[in-house]
């Protein structure tokens, strides 16, 4: 791969990246304690919390494990978890 | 027939900038630069400029919004001095780094402490590893003439550099020259609309100093590099072309002024080359085989074009408007790096003249050069720079044993 001008590129390539590779702690949800409320998803940095059928699911493939949504989950139904490799 | 004026040097960088139609100008006042941007704000509040002016709270957001103006594809523009251009230093080596070719005009000033407003050219020194071009004057006609170059220079499609033009303080800005201006169409000629491939466009979104993979940015850095190289001999080009519309031909990356046959040349750059050339005629006048290379571009740093012209050069003085503590000025630390262990090279003898203002009058001068015979006859280099009128007497306690400025 060559490198652009000016570190020019296309929108939405950072999709290409997947940081989740640099996470150290895990977020692990807790289905039953989990409200729905959506705190998570609003607090995460690297949209990697998102709905899907009704349930939050975490993605692993961009979560870099900086542990705001386990922080802020007034459920208390997130845990970090060291992660292992 | 161009219209020649007697004016303010910073009202002739003002029309220079003017006649080059940037679209966006962003600037925050600072002595002495703020002549410039006040006359310019003029010229677009009575309509004779069809820009925007963006106002901003600090030097680092007026670097911010001509950076995003460059990147919209707008020719942009701002000025600075002193601790404005140093607050603006993240943002350049930024702006370089995403090859936006802007043009800053550096209005030298020492930096503080103690707090002055008097002229040396530790600000702009300080930005020279930033990736920005950096052309220097010695008049008000040649400010005008490489802002001009400025802007063709920067968007060069093999440089897209920002470009800073630096002037000094009061002596160039605040001082009413001559200075002969290029009719409109003229410059329009010279300088089409910048037309950038890349640029921010909601129908086909991009991003700038994009995240990059860890070790991929020693190849940014060099491609920076490679552009600076490239810029030595387009620089060259785009200065003749513009002489041969204004008649006035002030040089390439340097001047080199009664060098040929010297045995000692000065090197110098800024307002201070004017009375090192009359001291030269002098000195030549009395048979002394003198010379000076004016520095006009610093970054690219021009070493081929300096070694051409030193070849039978003994010893070669560097005065240097800066100083970089604990180590040498700037200019001579960079000539010396490129001579050293060439054959024949000349001494170098490394002088600090006109911090904070401090005059470099023709006595100055000659002391550097009766100081350089002395190198010439020891043969060998000092060991410390030489601080051209230091007070020694003025020091605090314990300074006596300073080894500053001896032989050998």
């Amino acid at each position: 791969m060559k490198i652009t001008l000016g570190a020019v590129v296309k929108g939405g390539t950072s999709l290409n990246y997947k940081t989740g590779s640099w996470r150290d702690q895990r977020p692990v949800l807790n289905i039953e304690l989990c409200k729905a409320c959506g705190v998570c998803e609003s607090v995460c940095p690297d949209g990697a919390v998102h709905l899907v059928n009704e349930a939050y699911r975490i993605g692993y493939d961009y979560c870099k494990g900086c542990g705001l949504c386990a922080y802020e989950c007034p459920a208390d139904a997130i845990q970090m978890v060291a992660e292992e490799k | 027939m161009q219209e020649t004026e007697v004016l303010e040097g910073s009202e002739a960088v003002a029309f220079a900038v003017k006649a080059c139609r940037p679209q966006v100008i962003s600037a925050y006042p600072i002595s002495p630069q703020t002549h410039i941007v006040e006359a310019l704000a003029r010229m677009i509040a009575d309509g004779e400029m069809d820009s925007e002016y963006v106002r901003v709270e600090s030097e680092f957001s007026a670097a911010s919004v001509i950076s995003g103006a460059s990147a919209a594809g707008s020719r942009s523009y701002t000025a600075s001095s002193s601790q404005g251009l140093l607050l603006m230093t993240e943002v350049l080596y930024a702006s370089a780094g995403m090859r936006l070719p802007f043009v800053i005009t550096g209005v030298n000033r020492a930096i503080s402490v103690p707090i002055s407003i008097q002229v040396d050219h530790q600000d702009t020194i300080s930005l020279r590893d930033s990736g920005v071009i950096q052309f220097y004057v010695e008049s008000s006609q040649e400010a005008y003439d490489t802002h001009i170059a400025a802007f063709k220079i920067a968007e060069d499609p093999g440089i897209l550099l920002p470009v800073s033009v630096c002037m000094d303080g009061w002596i160039l800005t605040h001082s009413y020259e001559r200075v002969s201006f290029l009719e409109q169409e003229e410059v329009d000629r010279f300088l089409p609309p910048f037309k950038p491939k890349n640029f921010l466009d909601v129908n086909d979104p991009k991003s700038w100093g994009s995240y990059a993979e860890e070790d991929v940015l020693m190849e940014f850095k060099y491609s920076i590099h490679r552009a600076m190289q490239y810029g030595k001999e387009r620089i060259k080009e785009i200065f003749s072309e513009l002489a041969t519309i204004t008649g006035r031909d002030h040089g390439g990356l340097i001047e080199a002024y009664r060098t040929r046959d010297a045995e000692v040349i000065l090197v110098a750059m800024g307002s201070m080359v004017g009375t090192i050339k009359e001291a030269i005629d002098k000195l030549r006048s009395q048979g002394q085989r003198v010379g000076l290379i004016k520095i006009r571009c610093y970054r690219p740093f021009p070493f081929e074009d300096i070694l051409d012209n030193i070849k039978v050069a003994k010893v070669v003085a560097v005065m240097d408007a800066n100083f970089s503590m604990g180590s040498e000025g700037a200019l001579g630390m960079d000539l010396k790096a490129k001579l050293c262990g060439r054959r024949g090279a000349p001494l170098v003898l490394e002088c600090v003249a006109g911090l904070g203002g401090r005059e470099v009058n023709e006595k100055r001068v000659l002391e550097i050069v009766e100081r350089a015979r002395e190198v010439e006859e020891s043969g060998l280099p000092l060991d410390e720079p030489y601080w051209a009128g230091l007070r020694p007497e003025i020091l605090p306690e314990g300074a006596e044993n300073d080894r500053q400025g001896k032989i050998g």
